[in-house]
C-alpha cells in the first residue's frame, strides 16, 4: 500500500502538473477535495435555483408561473440535487482535504480510486440534469420516488434517473471505502483512535453508514429498473408485489441517509466550538459514543416515515419509541456543545457564528422531529409542510451551516489568505434571517394542514407563504455573496498564518497556509 | 504510518464484501417482507389459502362483512360484488359471488388482488376458495360470476365487528402475453 503512494509521489515530486490535465488526472487529496467542494457548490446553486422556482410559484395562492407537472419536477430535482449533489459531496470534499491533514497522512489511502469516485459525480448529475430537457420531463415523483408512482406512472426519464443514482451511489461507496482505509491505516504514529479529532471520528462512522445503506439504495433502484423494463413485480400489486415494500426498503436506506448528512457536521462543529471558546471540547469520549449510538439506532427507526401506511399497532409503538430513543444521544451532543461554550472566552468570527446557529437551530429541528415521532400525532402532520419545516431545520442550519462553518474555518488553510470577515458576517446574518423567515412559518401552515408538494394552496395560508418566499429569496441571494467571498479569498487578501485561530487545535495547523501540495510525507510525531 | 491491523488491500476486500452483502440484503428484504406479512397477517394480506380450523361456529357472535371492489388504472371491466355486505357467525363458511364483464372487443386477462381491513383482522380471514387464486380470461363481451368462499376465524378479537374485503382488479393481459407462468407467483 505504501508502495502505491510512494510511486505517486515520485510522479509529482515538484508540485502540481500544469493545465487542465492536472485536474482530470490528479490523485492529490487536496486537488480532489477542492473539486468535490466546487462541484457541490455548483449543485447547491442549481438546486437552490429550482427552490427559487418553487418559492416563486408559492408566493401567492393559485397557479402563476409553472404548471403542476413542472412544479413536481422542481420539488423532485431540488431534493435529489441537494441531497446527492450538494450535501453529500461537500462532506466528502471536506474529508478529502482535512482527514489526511488531521491524522498526519501524506494522502488518501487509495488516491487513484479517489480520482475515479470524484469524476463519477459529474457523469451522474449530467445524466440527472439532462432529464429536465427530455420529452416527458424530468422525474416528478418526489426525492423519495415511491413506487408505483415512479414505476408504473413514472416518466420515460426514470431510467436515466436510476442510472444517475447508481453512479452517485458507486461514487459514495468508493469514497467511503477510501476514507475508512485512510483513517484506519494511515494515521501518524501516536495518533490513537481516541486521539483523533471528532471530524475524523464522525466521518469514520458516516463511512460505515454509507457502506451499509448505499448498496440498499442501489438495490431498490435496481428493482425499479426491473419492474419498469423486465416485467418483474417487486412493487406491482397486479403481479403479486407490494408498493409498501418499496417504502420499507427505501427508508431502510433513507433514515441512515439523513444521519449521513448530519454526522460530519456534528464533527466539524465539535472542533470549531472549542476553537472559538478557547477550551477543550467537553465530553470528547461521550461525543464518540453518542455518534456511534446514533448511527447504530438509525437502523431501527425507518418506519417513522411510514406511520400512516397501515403498519400494526405494535409496529407503530416500536418505531415511535425507537425514534424517541435517538433523541437521547443527540441531546448528549447538544449538552456537550453548550457546556464547551459555558465560561469560555468566546469570540464570534464567522465559523463560530455558523456553529452556534447550528446548535440552536438544529435543536429546533430535533424538537419538531420528536413531535413527528409521536405516531398518533403524525397522522395529522404527515405529508404536510410541518415535515418540510422539520427536515429543513435539520438540513439547512444543520448540514449546510455545518459546511459553511467548516469552509470559513479552513479557508485560510486552503487558500493562504484570510476571508473578508465583514462580508462573511453579512453572509451569516442574511442566511440566518433568510432561512428562519423561509422555514419557520412552514411549521404553522403545516400544523394547519397545508399539504407538501402541491403548487397551489388555500387562501388562508397566503401570508405565511409570502413570508416564506421572501425569506427563501433572501437566503438564495446571499449564497451569491458566499461565492464572491470564496473567490475573493482564493485570489488574495490578508496572508493567513499557519494557525489563524488562536484557540484551534490539531495537526492541520502545524503545516503552513496555504497547505503545501504535499504534506506529511514524513509522518509527524503525535504525543 | 501505522501498519498494525489489516493491510489496506485486505481491509478494502472486507469492505467490498460488506457492500456486496448489503446489496444482497436489500433483495433479501423482499422475501423477509412477504414472510412477515404472511406470518402476522399485516398489511391486509390474508393468511394462506388453506384453512384447517374445525367448523365450530360461534353462534353468540355476529360479524358484518362488507365487500368493496375497484379497478386499477386502465382496467375497463365492470366488476363488483353481488351483495355489498352480509352478516355471519364466526366459523361459518359462506360464499359470495363477484360479477365481472369485459365490455371491450379483445380477449383480456385480469388478476384480482385482495386486501382485508382492519389489517389486524386479516390474519383471521380465511379464504378457502377464491377467484383471486387464479387469473380470469374473458372473451370480448363475456361475463362471469366468480365465487369467493371464506370463513371468519372464531378467534377473531371480540372488538372487531366489521370486516371489509376489498378487491382491486388489474389488467394483466400484456404481462401474461409476455410470460405465462406468473400465475404461480400469487396464491394468496
Ligand atoms: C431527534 C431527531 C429526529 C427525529 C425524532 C426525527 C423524526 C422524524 C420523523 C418522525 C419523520 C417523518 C415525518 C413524516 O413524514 O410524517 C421525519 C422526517 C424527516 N427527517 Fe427527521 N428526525 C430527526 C432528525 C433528523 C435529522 C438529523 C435529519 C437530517 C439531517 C432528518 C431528516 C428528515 C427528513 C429529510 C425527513 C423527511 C423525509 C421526506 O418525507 O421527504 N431528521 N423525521
Ligand atoms: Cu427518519
Amino acid at each position: 500500500m505504501s508502495a502505491v503512494i510512494d510511486n505517486h509521489h515520485a510522479d509529482h515530486a515538484h508540485g502540481p502538473a500544469k493545465g487542465p490535465m492536472r485536474w482530470i488526472l490528479t490523485t492529490n487529496h487536496k486537488d480532489i477535495g477542492s473539486m468535490y467542494l466546487w462541484f457541490s457548490f455548483a449543485m447547491f446553486l442549481l438546486g437552490g435555483t429550482l427552490a427559487m422556482v418553487i418559492r416563486a410559484e408559492l408566493f401567492q395562492p393559485g397557479l402563476q408561473l409553472v404548471q403542476p407537472e413542472f412544479f413536481n419536477q422542481m420539488t423532485t430535482m431540488h431534493g435529489l440535487i441537494m441531497v446527492f449533489g450538494a450535501v453529500m459531496p461537500a462532506f466528502v470534499g471536506l474529508a478529502n482535504w482535512m482527514v489526511p491533514l488531521m491524522i498526519g497522512a501524506p494522502d488518501m489511502a487509495l488516491p487513484r480510486m479517489n480520482n475515479f469516485s470524484f469524476w463519477l459525480l459529474p457523469a451522474a448529475f449530467g445524466l440527472l440534469i439532462s432529464t429536465l430537457f427530455m420529452e416527458g420531463g424530468a422525474p416528478n415523483f418526489g426525492w423519495t420516488f415511491y413506487a408505483p408512482l415512479s414505476t408504473t406512472y413514472g416518466p420515460d426519464s426514470t431510467t436515466f434517473f436510476i442510472f444517475a443514482i447508481h453512479l452517485a451511489g458507486i461514487s459514495s461507496i468508493m469514497g467511503a471505502i477510501n476514507i475508512i482505509a485512510t483513517i484506519l491505516n494511515l494515521r501518524a504514529p501516536g495518533m490513537t483512535l481516541m486521539k483523533m479529532p471528532l471530524f475524523v471520528w464522525t466521518w469514520l462512522i458516516t463511512a460505515f453508514l454509507l457502506i451499509a445503506v448505499m448498496p440498499v439504495l442501489a438495490g431498490v433502484v435496481t428493482m425499479m429498473l426491473m419492474d419498469i423494463h423486465f416485467g418483474t413485480s417487486f412493487f406491482n400489486a397486479a403481479g403479486g408485489g407490494d408498493p409498501v415494500l418499496f417504502q420499507h426498503i427505501f427508508w431502510f436506506f433513507g433514515h441512515p441517509e439523513v444521519y449521513i448528512m448530519i454526522l460530519p457536521a456534528f464533527g466539524a462543529v465539535s472542533m470549531i466550538i472549542p476553537a472559538f471558546s478557547r477550551k477543550p471540547l467537553f465530553g470528547y469520549t461521550s461525543m464518540v459514543y453518542a455518534t456511534g449510538a446514533i448511527a447504530f439506532l438509525s437502523f431501527s427507526v425507518w418506519a417513522h416515515h411510514m406511520f400512516t401506511v397501515g403498519i400494526p399497532l405494535t409496529g407503530e409503538l416500536f418505531f415511535m419509541y425507537a425514534t424517541m430513543l435517538i433523541a437521547v444521544p443527540t441531546g448528549v451532543k447538544v449538552f456537550n456543545w453548550a457546556t464547551t461554550m459555558f465560561r469560555g472566552s468566546l469570540t464570534f468570527e464567522a465559523p463560530m457564528l455558523f456553529a452556534i446557529a447550528f446548535v440552536i437551530l438544529f435543536t429546533i429541528g430535533g424538537f419538531s422531529g420528536l413531535m413527528l415521532a409521536i405516531a398518533p400525532a403524525d397522522f395529522q402532520y404527515h405529508d404536510t409542510y410541518f415535515v418540510v419545516a422539520h427536515f429543513h431545520y435539520v438540513l439547512v442550519p444543520g448540514a449546510i451551516f455545518g459546511i459553511f462553518a467548516s469552509a470559513y474555518y479552513w479557508l485560510p488553510k486552503w487558500t493562504g489568505y484570510m476571508y473578508d470577515e465583514v462580508l462573511a458576517k453579512t453572509h451569516f446574518w442574511m442566511s440566518f434571517v433568510g432561512m428562519n423567515l423561509a422555514f419557520f412559518p412552514m411549521h404553522f401552515v403545516g400544523l394547519a394542514g397545508m399539504p407538501r408538494r402541491i403548487p397551489d394552496y388555500n387562501m388562508m395560508f397566503a401570508n405565511f407563504n409570502m413570508v416564506s418566499s421572501v425569506g427563501a429569496f433572501m437566503f438564495g441571494a446571499t449564497q451569491l455573496l458566499f461565492l464572491f467571498i470564496v473567490i475573493k479569498c482564493v485570489r488574495g487578501g490578508k496572508p493567513a498564518p499557519a494557525k489563524p485561530w488562536d484557540g484551534a487545535e490539531g495537526l492541520e495547523w502545524t503545516v503552513p497556509s496555504p497547505a503545501p501540495y504535499h504534506t506529511f510525507s514524513t509522518p509527524p510525531e503525535v504525543k | 504510518m501505522k501498519t498494525e491491523g489489516l493491510s489496506t488491500a485486505s481491509l478494502v476486500k472486507r469492505l467490498l464484501l460488506l457492500v456486496v452483502g448489503m446489496f444482497a440484503f436489500g433483495f433479501l428484504l423482499v422475501p423477509i417482507y412477504d414472510v412477515m406479512c404472511q406470518a402476522f397477517g399485516i398489511n391486509g394480506k390474508t393468511a394462506g389459502s388453506v384453512w384447517q380450523g374445525q367448523e365450530q361456529v360461534d353462534m353468540q357472535r355476529e360479524v358484518r362483512v362488507q365487500f368493496v371492489s375497484s379497478n386499477a388504472e386502465g382496467m375497463r371491466w365492470s366488476f363488483g360484488p353481488e351483495d355489498n355486505e352480509i352478516m355471519l357467525h364466526p366459523g361459518e363458511a359462506r360464499t359470495v359471488n363477484f360479477l365481472a364483464h369485459n365490455p371491450t372487443d379483445r380477449v383480456m386477462v385480469a388478476q384480482a388482488i385482495p386486501s382485508v381491513a382492519p389489517s389486524r383482522a386479516a390474519a383471521f380471514f380465511h379464504k378457502t376458495e377464491c377467484f383471486c387464486f387464479t387469473q380470469q380470461v374473458l372473451q370480448p363481451g363475456e361475463s362471469i360470476e366468480m365465487p369467493v368462499r371464506f370463513v371468519v376465524d372464531p378467534a377473531l378479537p371480540n372488538d372487531v365487528r366489521r370486516l371489509t374485503l376489498a378487491y382491486t382488479l388489474f389488467d394483466v393481459t400484456e404481462r401474461m402475453a409476455a410470460s405465462l407462468d406468473l400465475a404461480a407467483v400469487h396464491t394468496n
